[in-house]
């Protein structure tokens, strides 16, 4: 038999003390929260998962998770492809691959409120570039302050310009690692340029891809300041995600039992959708 | 099925260049007959994979011509050559089945599934990877994943030719020698133009019936294995080609005959130089015998290497080392010997080419 060696416990405590402090415990206030009536001074009365409850049965809140899946859908299928193709398209070596990719990372360096800023200005009727171009050069009524759907076109593409070179610069990872000869072979087996696409590159770039998409699924699935900024949720309540709508229950109402449990609802969903893609995506990598 | 003649061929991978170091390639005018079975042999870096891929068509020379038979095809692109090549490392086609793997190049040239079905099969029963048809080529080891590469690159029936790039370096020892096999079996059945790249002389030998020999981006020799053993037509063939290589001493060249450290040698016929200077003299060990009496050069050993079925016996005679090969009795080291040259296999070379021919015949 090994003789059992204690020291493991030096290497392991830091990190269960940080996940701790930085997860665990903030999570379990948030529980504690969920389940408690509070009328300020500090007094709890025990609730139970009314809580829960209520805010799986309202209405308001299936809009905004409806919302919040059209919204991470649309960037998802957008983003994905657009950032493939462009990865696709960029040189792989030479005097332009450096430039390419310091321009492709610029959008992500930016601060999310600055990205919100500066697309509501830029979208503004009478002085943002666009907005001006679009009413008064193209004569098409464009204000995202009145009408939702041109809201909710300005959120999409703002994520899609902010996070697109995410999915470009993982996929350009994946795509410089397939060694030429698999190209050389393709060729020489008479390997037409959609058959190259489908049987070298997307399987040799079906890892990152899958990093990608996830990571894209939960920043887009949470994401709070930039259309926060851009729209502040309106016109009316046509942009207000799940984060949003979870601020103003939270801050707004100091609805702090609802809004709690709905934080934990929305990880809950966060963390399911994740394992489940993740899941179905390394399905067929065991399987002979 | 053609004859491919390469000519006046040059490569070079800068888009200037300048002198002859600047080319992969120097200069290359070769013909490889329909059906033949070739060893393409040299050093690492000496242009065999360029050479291939020029003949593949993934590589554009920089000057010369490509030929198979009459036809120009040196601006055609790999897909309409007609020709197969397998590379060192595996490739395959990571998400498909093997067996859809090995109808890869049939499929996408458009042929009946009937027809595919037969080949693949076929294919699959001489590698003996039938059993794995069905799964998905990911799951396999390096070896068979190398078998299936070198399946695609046999299944098309009607090819000019099959080129092996170092096919099997990833491939254990004993299951080389069986794949070399079935490739020399399979030539023989199918009677494609082959081409085999490799560094490894045995390798060569044992699969071609011509080896091509090259050296810093030219062709030393193209030879039979016998060609190459017995007559190196380059000190570099006799060096790279045997196990010790060729010993090639110095000697002085005067009235047509040569002098080792002041001894005569004898040739194996005329010197084939004309006028008097230093050249070199070249004996394979194997046809240097070692007495402690009888005639020859005097030499003192330096060490004796036992290899198994044959003992090498390293001397040294006027500053100069000589191998050579014994079968059963060996001296030991220290001891002097006296060293005689077969004549019919001494050679003499000139600026390190061939100069020497045998008694009686051409050269
Ligand atoms: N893509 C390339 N770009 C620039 N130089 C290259 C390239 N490929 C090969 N070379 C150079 O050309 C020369 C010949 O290379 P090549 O790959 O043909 O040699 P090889 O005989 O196949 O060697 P090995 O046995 O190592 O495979 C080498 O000096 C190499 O450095
Ligand atoms: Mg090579």
């Amino acid at each position: 038999m090994k003789k059992l060696n204690q020291r493991a416990w030096l290497f392991v405590t830091p990190v269960l003390l940080l996940v701790a402090f930085n997860a665990l415990i903030p999570m379990m206030t948030v529980v504690n929260y969920s389940v408690q009536e509070t009328f300020g001074d500090n007094l709890f009365f025990w609730q139970g998962i009314d809580w829960f409850e209520q805010v799986l049965t309202s209405e308001r809140f299936h809009k905004a998770l409806g919302r919040q899946f059209l919204f991470t859908f649309l960037i998802l299928i957008i983003e994905v492809p657009l950032g493939v193709a462009i990865a696709l398209a960029m040189p792989r070596q030479g005097f332009w691959v450096p430039f390419c990719l310091v321009t492709m990372a610029l959008p992500m360096l930016i601060p999310w409120n600055v990205v919100g800023a500066m697309w509501n200005i830029f979208t503004l009727p009478d002085i943002g570039l666009l907005g001006y171009f679009m009413n008064h050069t193209l004569g098409i009524s464009y204000d995202m302050t009145q009408n939702p759907l041109a809201a909710w076109v300005t959120i999409v593409i703002m994520d899609v310009w902010h996070w697109t070179s995410l999915v470009v610069l993982l996929a350009y990872a994946g795509l410089v690692s397939i060694p030429n000869a698999y190209y050389q072979a393709a060729e020489i087996d008479g390997a037409s340029n959609w058959a190259v696409f489908r049987y070298i590159q997307l399987p040799k770039m079906k890892t990152v891809l899958t990093i990608a998409i996830l990571l894209r699924f939960m920043d887009s699935f949470n994401i709070y300041t930039e259309p926060f900024v851009l729209t502040g949720g309106g016109p009316g309540n046509s942009t207000t995600l799940l984060s949003i709508d979870l601020v103003k229950i939270a801050l707004g109402q100091f609805d702090l039992g609802p809004a709690a449990a709905m934080s934990l609802i929305y990880f809950a969903i966060t963390l399911l959708a994740s394992w489940l893609f993740y899941t179905l995506m390394t399905m067929n990598d065991n399987k002979s | 099925m053609a004859q491919i003649t390469l000519s006046n061929l040059r490569h070079s991978y800068r888009p200037d260049p300048a002198g002859d170091d600047d080319y992969a390639l120097k200069k290359i005018d070769l013909t490889w007959e329909d059906g033949g079975a070739y060893a393409l042999l040299g050093p690492s870096g000496c242009g065999k994979s360029t050479l291939l891929n020029i003949i593949s068509g993934l590589l554009v020379p920089s000057e010369g011509k490509i030929l198979f038979d009459d036809q120009d095809v040196t601006a055609l692109p790999p897909a309409k050559r007609n020709i197969a090549q397998v590379f060192q490392f595996p490739v395959i086609y990571d998400t498909m089945t093997v067996y859809d793997n090995l109808a890869f190049p049939l499929r996408n040239r458009g042929r009946d599934e009937a027809i595919v079905k037969q080949r693949v099969t076929a294919i699959a029963e001489m590698l003996e990877v039938t059993g794995m048809l069905s799964t998905r080529a990911s799951n396999l080891s390096p070896d068979n994943k190398q078998k299936i590469s070198m399946g695609r690159g046999l299944v098309r029936e009607d090819v000019n030719v099959v080129m092996f790039d170092e096919p099997l370096t990833v491939i254990d020892p004993h299951l080389k020698w069986k794949l070399r096999s079935k490739l020399k079996e399979l030539h023989q059945r199918v009677r494609a133009t082959m081409i085999y790249v490799t560094h490894d002389q045995t390798e060569a030998l044992t699969f071609a019936d011509q080896v091509v020999v090259m050296q810093d981006g030219e062709i030393v020799q193209i030879g039979t294995p016998v060609d190459l053993f017995e007559r190196p037509a380059h000190t570099f063939v006799g060096h790279f080609i045997g196990s010790p290589g060729m010993n090639v001493l110095p000697c002085e060249v005067r009235g047509g005959a040569a002098f080792f450290g002041g001894e005569q040698v004898t040739l194996e016929g005329p010197s084939g130089i004309a006028g008097d200077g230093k050249a070199e003299v070249g004996i394979r060990p194997e046809f240097v015998s070692v007495s402690r009496t009888g005639g020859g050069i005097a030499a003192h050993v330096r060490k004796v290497a036992d290899i198994g079925r044959h003992k090498v016996v390293e001397a040294i005679a006027h500053d100069s080392r000589i191998h050579a090969i014994l079968e059963g009795d060996a001296p030991n080291a220290g001891d002097a010997v006296m060293l005689d040259f077969k004549q019919s296999q001494t050679r003499l070379y000139k600026d390190g080419w061939l100069a020497s021919r045998p008694e009686g015949g051409a050269r």
